[in-house]
């Protein structure tokens, strides 16, 4: 049975709102921040979200009065491109999934917003930040309403393209310009990969590629031309069969319960998706493979994650919102909403969790040694990122899902609450310079605690529930496959527990960076601070060195974030404990119709208790060691350490020199390539137009000089030859009668010889 | 004669600029007005000819019936009857949207050569705009009179003559107009240009001699220009005898495709472009990339395409490369530019390419595709080209690595900037993004290893965007520009309609599309037929 859909069209508004403010103050902010101050800039853009946030929860509320396979709501607002086959139209829609996309994004996002009242209040540019921060909400709901790829796809840049504005909002320092410029192309590989993905995807569906790689379109839903519409629309029992790129109407055609082998029901889409070969490969691990390159730019993974920790140049509340709690979630996003299409493939499920684990233990260690709190703070993000493709790629689609939402909130909470440090520590980063900060900022420390709990997994908190339900799966997951390797059923179990020693790590470099900002001794404040930000945008306290709590608006959201993260563990209480299904898996589950089919392995409920309290236990043992380490900033081991073993800190805290490695393979054969080209360019084929024209010019000068020699020299010959036999001939007529008498005579004379000798 | 009159809007909006052009010289010529009299006259005869076209094309987009596969607005009678040359003149779904292109940019380009508004910048006496101004405006006029004919004409004859007189207004222009070195980029570009017209004019008559016998207006069987006519024959041409040992279809094919090819400009054929964007004036450089390379593309698909349909098919995967080579290798060259407006001429070629890639394709996402990308392209680059001449006027170089940080000082042309040059990378909402992506959803089942090739393109792409962004715009203000003036009202008049049509074509293609839609249809299915 096809998804019904419930029209509303009023859903236009939620992104509509932000749209409408990031114009008004692209067109007017300037001019109304100079005429009536600051206040009314933040009042639009505030305003705009909590308008959207109002109407995101209607659209919640009139959700959830529906039956759970009922929950889907469409607003289809115009037709944007029909061509053949494809139909994009621009529609929004919202199903479960998205729905609680769109309640991350509109409350976290006005939170945010109020936050950022206070800490941008001495920027002089208030009004560019408040329109880049209102347009990347209207590009990130983009992203998760789009009803399908198109749509999806204009938030995807949409969102980049805000990234790119707000991490170089600081431009006239070059090496901010220089990090948003890093970011926005990064994405382009990503993307790249994503319009790839989704072509093979669209395609696969409207025919068949033979051995050779030749396109035929399928005869039941194409003409002739391929790419034409001629015999659409294909139906089979209620299910429109074919090319698509609306997420509902390919969720109808993958749905598991349409493709059960040897029933009548059975539409074949996924048989025809996992049997079709291109380049010798099955299509559909490439089309989740190419898909999957896209999250990776999106979602700061290996490869492409390198962009995410110099993301950081951008002011503080862009990256608690778009470069920990929305934006990067997108990929996990898109692998959740994609889950009927990389359930088809153990292979890319096993990429995806492979890349998720890795990059999780990658990052994790490279926070260890980061001194800049935000630093830290980034690529604690990778390493949760990381743990979310781990929860989508294994499939356990809620439990990604669930650590989406929750990180949203502590991360969010633990990158506010390093800009109320900054701030207060005036635009301080370095936590070495930190410390003692506990009793100057309370609200903020008890907030930063309690968020670095939620984030190493302790059970009141809701990180644990999210990131162990993952963890959890991962051990179950016996379904995975590797290319080349093919069925790998260990691979489950090792990701998990890599993911532990991950686990560790993260609650390890989070307490550090707790205790090294808030325990012991203040230790900045003794220089004059000459951060090349602070002389743009700093304006208060300029002679009040000691550190200070931050105003209400920014504290007060810290206590709603933490609360939140608090908050948010009853959504996903275990169904070890409570018998039934968590409240958040079973609100998703008409969106992820895969994820019932997922061939967990059984494990004993007294395993899973003992993997829970391993994992507590795992947490408690790295926040034991930062205790140990970094309480009060005592102890001297970390820098006998640091002395015992300089190279390994040196490569970690380099990055594992992976930029240079970027630099040294993509960078420069690309900067060489361009020479080369322009030089092909110039000398070559432009040099070959010039020789043409030489060629010709000399040919020209060849053929004018024989014109101007040879045949007009003939002419002018004649005509000489003429003149001068005349001149000389004029000799003759001397006038004296005897000497012609004498020329008459000689020419009688010569004529009697001829006749002579003629006739003879 | 089939296709009977049916309106004379065309005509009307092919011959007020020329119209424009008489008036002005023989204005000039009876020299009753002094000369500073003369070149304002002069100026407002030209605005007012070229808003008459525009606001007639309006009209006609507006009452297009795009459902319909048959010609529109036709003007139709015999013009030479010995050789059944005809008057006519009809538009189908491609050549409203470029016919309504052309009125526009030339409309912005004659906005953009006048010196009124200046507010505080100052423009001197050598500037374009101040010199031989009514000789200007008649080339400016002329040159408009050539694309509008060259867009309409459906008669093969009429069509090359329209494609000849657009040359000669060009080349005054660039050669009387232009910077340093305008007489070579001048001469290049009549040159190069002509080099084509002469295999495009061989191939005109190939096809004449070959092609069907009807009777004309004098009643006895004659051969024809008609391309609705050959194109409906197509089949003749395949029995055509062979020339040089090449099959008839083939050899001309090639024939009329390297004279438009270097129009497009595709590789190994672009090396003019540059030089005569370079060299030309702002105004000129914007009708050249908005409207005269599109001659190239437009030309192919109604001669190439739809005259010679088994031949297109039998070159299609060799123009797919090409049009591969332009869009990666121009992005390359892009890339080491250092001169603004050189970087801006070169992606021009790269993003035609995207339309040959288009129209190799053979599928209605690709040729549809490349029609929305000529129609985009044509309002992203002259908005790009605009905005070189505006940093031209006030800084007198246009050397990327000479500016930096002027976003602090000139904000709102920033934004301008960086729009245009987003537009032009495709990002989605903006009018670049759907033509490619649509070229590259139609050119994918055909040819994927050239279309993975060509997607590459959308970081190099993003890359010498980016950059340029980077080296003019951030960093600390270079001391030298810190009394530059922002933009003024001449130059908003010309950026901003171009920005919201950008805007609008970004979120709603289906303007563009819904036009040339039944049209291509039929086309394809001609293709395809054999």
């Amino acid at each position: 049975m096809p998804t019904p859909v419930t029209s509303a069209n009023w859903l236009w508004l939620i992104p509509a709102f932000p749209a409408l403010g990031a114009l008004l103050n692209a067109a007017l902010g300037l001019r109304l921040q100079r005429k009536f101050g600051k206040n009314i800039v933040h009042s639009i853009a505030v305003g705009a979200m909590v308008a959207s946030t109002t109407v995101a929860w209607l659209a919640f509320a009139r959700m959830f009065g529906l039956e759970a396979e009922e929950r889907f709501l469409r607003d289809l607002l115009w037709p944007m491109a029909h061509v053949g086959s494809l139909e994009l139209n621009f529609a929004f829609a919202l199903d479960p999934l998205s729905m609680v996309m769109v309640l991350v994004i509109t409350n976290v996002a006005t939170l945010i917003h109020i936050y950022s009242t206070g800490y941008m209040h001495d920027e002089p540019a208030y009004w560019r930040f408040f329109m880049w921060l209102n347009l990347f909400v209207f590009a990130m709901l983009l992203l998760v309403m789009g009803d399908n790829f198109a749509v999806m796809f204009f938030g995807w840049e949409g969102v980049g393209l805000c990234s790119y504005g707000l991490i170089s909002f600081w431009y006239t320092d070059l090496e901010k310009a220089k990090a948003g410029m890093k970011a926005f192309v990064v994405n382009r590989f990503g993307d790249f990969g994503f319009v790839i993905g989704l072509f093979l995807l669209f395609w696969t569906l409207a025919g068949h590629w033979s051995a050779t790689s030749k396109f035929s379109s399928d005869t039941r839903v194409s003409g002739r031309i391929p790419g034409s519409a001629t015999l659409l629309p294909a139906q089979e029992h209620g299910i429109k069969i074919g090319p698509t790129i609306d997420f509902r109407e390919l969720k109808d055609q993958l749905n598991p319960e349409h493709n059960k082998a040897g029933t009548p029901e059975d539409v074949g889409i996924a048989q025809h998706l996992t049997h079709e070969t291109i380049w010798g490969v099955p299509v559909i691990f490439l089309i989740c493979l190419f898909l999957f390159v896209g999250a990776t730019g999106k979602s700061a993974q290996i490869p492409l994650y390198v962009w995410l920790p110099d993301a950081m140049a951008g002011p503080t509340p862009v990256s608690a919102l778009i470069h920990a709690a929305t934006m990067v979630t997108a990929g996990v996003y898109m692998v959740a909403r994609l889950n009927f299409l990389f359930a088809l493939s153990p292979m890319a499920m096993g990429v995806v969790a492979t890349v998720g684990c890795l990059t999780a233990i990658f990052a994790a260690t490279i926070g260890f040694f980061q001194y800049d709190i935000k630093k830290v703070l980034a690529y604690s993000t990778v390493s949760q990122l990381g743990f979310m493709f781990i929860g989508v790629g294994t499939g356990a689609y809620w439990a990604g899902v669930f650590h989406l939402f929750t990180h949203a909130f502590f991360k969010a909470c633990l990158f506010l609450g390093s800009g109320s440090v900054i701030m207060g520590c005036h635009h301080e980063q370095d936590m070495r310079k930190m410390g003692g900060l506990w009793k100057k900022m309370p609200r903020t420390a008890w907030t930063y605690l309690l968020a670095c709990m939620a984030i190493a997994g302790m059970p009141w908190m809701s990180g644990f529930y999210s990131k162990d339900e993952i963890l959890g799966k991962a051990y179950a997951s016996g379904h995975l496959a590797l290319p080349g390797l093919g069925a790998t059923p260990w691979l489950g179990p090792t990701i998990w527990a890599v993911g532990l020693v991950a686990a560790f790590g993260t609650a390890y470099y989070m307490f550090r960076s707790f205790y090294m900002t808030f325990t012991g001794e203040y230790r900045g404040g003794t220089d004059h601070h000459d951060a090349p930000a602070s002389a743009h945008h700093d304006a208060h306290g300029h002679h009040a060195h000691e550190p200070h709590e931050s105003p209400a608006q920014m504290t007060l959201v810290l206590i709603a974030l933490a609360a939140a993260a608090f908050g948010a563990l009853f959504l996903g209480i275990p169904e070890a404990w409570t018998g039934h299904e968590p409240l958040f898996a079973k609100w998703l589950e008409p969106s992820l119709p895969a994820a019932a089919h997922i061939p967990f392995s059984e494990t004993p409920k007294s395993v899973e208790l003992g993997l829970m309290a391993l994992s507590v236990l795992i947490g408690l043992c790295g926040w034991g060691l930062a205790h140990v380490l970094y309480f009060n900033n005592k102890s001297t081991v970390p820098a006998r350490l640091l002395a015992q073993f300089p190279r390994v800190h040196k490569v970690i805290f380099n990055k594992y020199y992976v930029d240079e490695f970027y630099d040294a393979i993509i960078i420069r054969p690309a900067l060489v390539l361009k020479e080369i080209c322009f030089w092909i360019d110039r000398n070559i084929i432009d040099g070959l137009v010039n020789l043409v024209g030489l060629i010709v010019r000399i040919f020209a000068n060849i053929d004018g000089a024989i014109d101007k020699y040879l045949v007009d020299g003939l002419v002018n010959f004649t005509g000489f030859a003429v003149m001068e036999s005349g001149r000389r001939i004029r000799r003759l007529q001397t006038g004296h009668i005897q000497n012609y008498l004498y020329g008459a005579l000689g020419g009688a004379l010569v004529f009697v010889v001829l006749n002579y000798v003629v006739l003879k | 004669m089939d296709h009977p009159t049916t309106s004379t809007l065309l005509s009307w909006m092919l011959f007020t600029p020329l119209a424009g052009v008489v008036t002005i010289t023989a204005l000039v010529g009876t020299g009753i007005f002094a000369k500073s009299k003369m070149n304002e006259l002069s100026r407002a005869i030209a605005l007012f000819c070229s808003a008459v076209p525009l606001v007639l094309g309006i009209y006609l987009w507006a009452n297009y019936d795009g459902a319909s596969t048959q010609v529109q607005f036709v003007h139709h009678f015999a013009w030479i009857s010995s050789l059944n040359v005809e008057y006519f003149v009809g538009v189908d779904g491609t050549s409203v949207s470029l016919v309504v292109l052309s009125a526009l940019v030339s409309f912005i380009a004659t906005i953009a050569s006048m010196p009124w508004c200046q507010g505080k910048s100052h423009l001197d006496d050598h500037h374009f705009t101040q010199h031989k101004v009514p000789g200007y405006m008649a080339m400016l006029l002329l040159l408009q009179v050539g694309m509008t004919g060259t867009f309409i004409s459906l008669d093969f004859f009429l069509f090359y003559v329209f494609w000849e007189v657009m040359l000669l207004p060009m080349y005054f222009l660039i050669g009387i107009w232009g910077g340093p070195r305008k007489e070579y980029a001048a001469i290049k570009f009549f040159l190069y240009t002509l080099a084509g017209s002469v295999l495009m004019l061989l191939a005109l008559i190939a096809l004449y001699y070959r092609g069907p016998l009807v009777p004309g207006a004098d009643g006895i069987a004659h051969h024809t220009f008609n391309m609705l006519t050959m194109r409906d024959h197509a089949a003749d041409y395949l029995v055509a005898p062979a020339i040089l040992g090449v099959q008839f279809t083939h050899i001309v094919w090639i024939g009329l495709f390297i004279g438009f090819a270097i129009k497009v400009p595709m590789f190994p054929f672009h090396t003019w472009l540059p030089d005569a964007h370079v060299e030309a004036p702002t105004p000129i450089s914007v009708i050249l990339a908005g409207v005269l390379l599109k001659m190239g593309s437009y030309g192919m698909l109604r001669v190439n395409w739809a005259i010679l349909p088994e031949a297109t098919r039998w070159a299609s995967y060799a123009v797919a490369l090409l049009g591969t080579i332009n869009i990666v290798y121009a992005a390359f060259v892009c890339l080491a530019q250092r001169d603004l407006k050189k970087l801006i001429a070169y992606s021009s070629v790269s993003h035609m390419g995207f339309v040959l890639l288009g129209m190799a394709s053979l599928t209605p996402q690709g040729i549809e595709g490349a029609v929305l990308q000529m129609f985009t392209h044509g309002i992203i680059s002259p908005m790009l080209f605009l905005i070189v001449g505006v940093i031209y006027d006030r800084a007198h170089h246009r050397n990327i690595e000479g500016f930096g940080g002027l976003a602090v000082q000139v904000p709102e042309y920033t934004a301008m900037m960086g729009l245009a040059f987003f537009a032009s990378m495709g990002l989605p909402g903006l009018a670049g993004f759907v033509g490619e992506f649509l070229v590259f959803s139609g050119a994918f089942p055909i040819f994927q290893l050239l279309t993975i090739l060509s997607a590459t393109s959308v970081v190099i792409t993003a890359a010498y965007y980016l950059w340029t962004i980077q080296r003019v715009f951030l960093g600390k203000l270079n001391e030298k520009y810190k009394d530059l003036i922002d933009l003024n009202w001449r130059e908003r008049m010309t950026l901003y309609p171009l920005a919201a049509m950008a805007l609008w074509l970004g979120f709603y293609p289906q303007a563009v599309l819904g036009l040339v839609h039944s049209g291509m249809d039929q086309l394809l299915r001609s293709i395809h037929a054999g």
